[in-house]
């Protein structure tokens, strides 16, 4: 079964539209609104975040130092990548190349997969560490109590953009498939931008993630 | 539809500009900067969530409209942590009443 898409009428403009412009900038607008929506749901462990930070300054700075910065700027770098592979994937449909677009789709899914990858060994270390609050926890010295809030945070603020991660793998196999199939031409790929939005609010949140999780005082 | 298709080598530039500040903010952890350190730590990370929307995210070849909804999203968040830490660091103020 093939349902109806604004790409099967003449003009590939719905009938509510006055013209493409006005259509695309309809779609535009709300995945922004949608975007301010995720910006709070964040925003929640981020305010959380600085009310303990503010209680336990010392233990969230020793609690921070067993994370690994190694890993942590690697996957950093590793997002920024698919962030300007997602950007090369739009400007692609954007020139009707359709057999680099999906390249660059499927390199933004492989680097979003290696990130997750990445964090899973993270994860794990941190069990093996004994580090995770709930399951397996223990923090000697005077900082137990605030380096298992720390943790708390960890793994919800992580976690949290661990599940978005999944999501825009998702997105962006379905944008590949229908790349591929030819859905999107230089006068309508609206999906494909709309999708591109989502991923890089995903890097945006990372950027904030890690020095406010592994980049805590100062190593020197 | 008409929309601005920015080039490949702005791309690559932003690319390169975010890979710099990410060097950036790690080599300033392993300086004593005091209280310092978060700030210059959120500076920069500030500075590549610019880039990323400004170029990656088409925001600046977007129109007004977009401009006040991106606005707006962030002015909430600062509602949200100004109004909690306002709250928060001034409980016990002043401290003689009700002690």
């Amino acid at each position: 079964m093939r349902t109806w898409t604004v790409a099967d009428s003449p003009t590939m403009v719905a009938h509510q539209f006055d013209d493409a412009t006005q259509q695309q900038e309809s779609s535009m607008l709300g995945m922004w609104i949608f975007l301010a929506t995720e910006i709070m749901f964040f925003g929640g462990l981020f305010a959380s975040y600085t009310i303990y930070r503010t209680i336990h300054p010392a233990a969230f700075e020793a609690a921070s130092r067993h994370l690994d910065i190694v890993l942590g700027a690697l996957n950093t770098g590793v997002l920024l990548t698919s962030s300007l592979t997602m950007a090369l994937a739009v400007r692609g449909a954007q020139l009707g190349k359709r057999h680099s677009t999906v390249a660059f789709l499927i390199a933004t899914m492989l680097l979003g997969t290696g990130f997750l990858t990445t964090k899973g060994i993270e994860y794990f270390q941190k069990y093996t560490d004994h580090l995770v609050p709930g399951i397996s926890f223990a923090f000697p010295g005077p900082h137990s109590r605030g380096a298992e809030m720390f943790f708390y945070l960890y793994f919800a603020m992580t976690g949290l953009h661990a599940i978005h991660m999944i999501a825009g793998i998702g997105v962006v196999g379905i944008m590949t498939k229908q790349m591929a199939r030819g859905r999107f031409t230089p006068a309508y790929y609206t999906p494909l931008e709309v999708a591109g939005l989502y991923w890089h609010f995903v890097d945006i949140v990372w950027i904030f993630l890690f020095p406010l999780l592994y980049l805590i005082g100062s190593r020197a | 539809m008409t929309s601005h298709v920015p080039s490949v080598k702005l791309y690559l530039a932003v690319f390169v500009a975010l890979l710099l500040l990410l060097a950036l903010t790690v080599a300033a952890n392993y300086m004593s900067l005091g209280r310092f350190n978060i700030v210059i730590a959120l500076m920069i990370a500030i500075a590549k969530m610019f880039l990323v929307m400004l170029f990656f995210m088409h925001v600046r070849y977007s129109g007004r409209l977009i401009w006040i909804y991106v606005g707006v999203g962030f002015f909430w968040l600062g509602i949200l942590l100004a109004l909690t830490m306002s709250d928060f660091l001034t409980r016990g103020w002043p401290p003689f009443l009700g002690r």
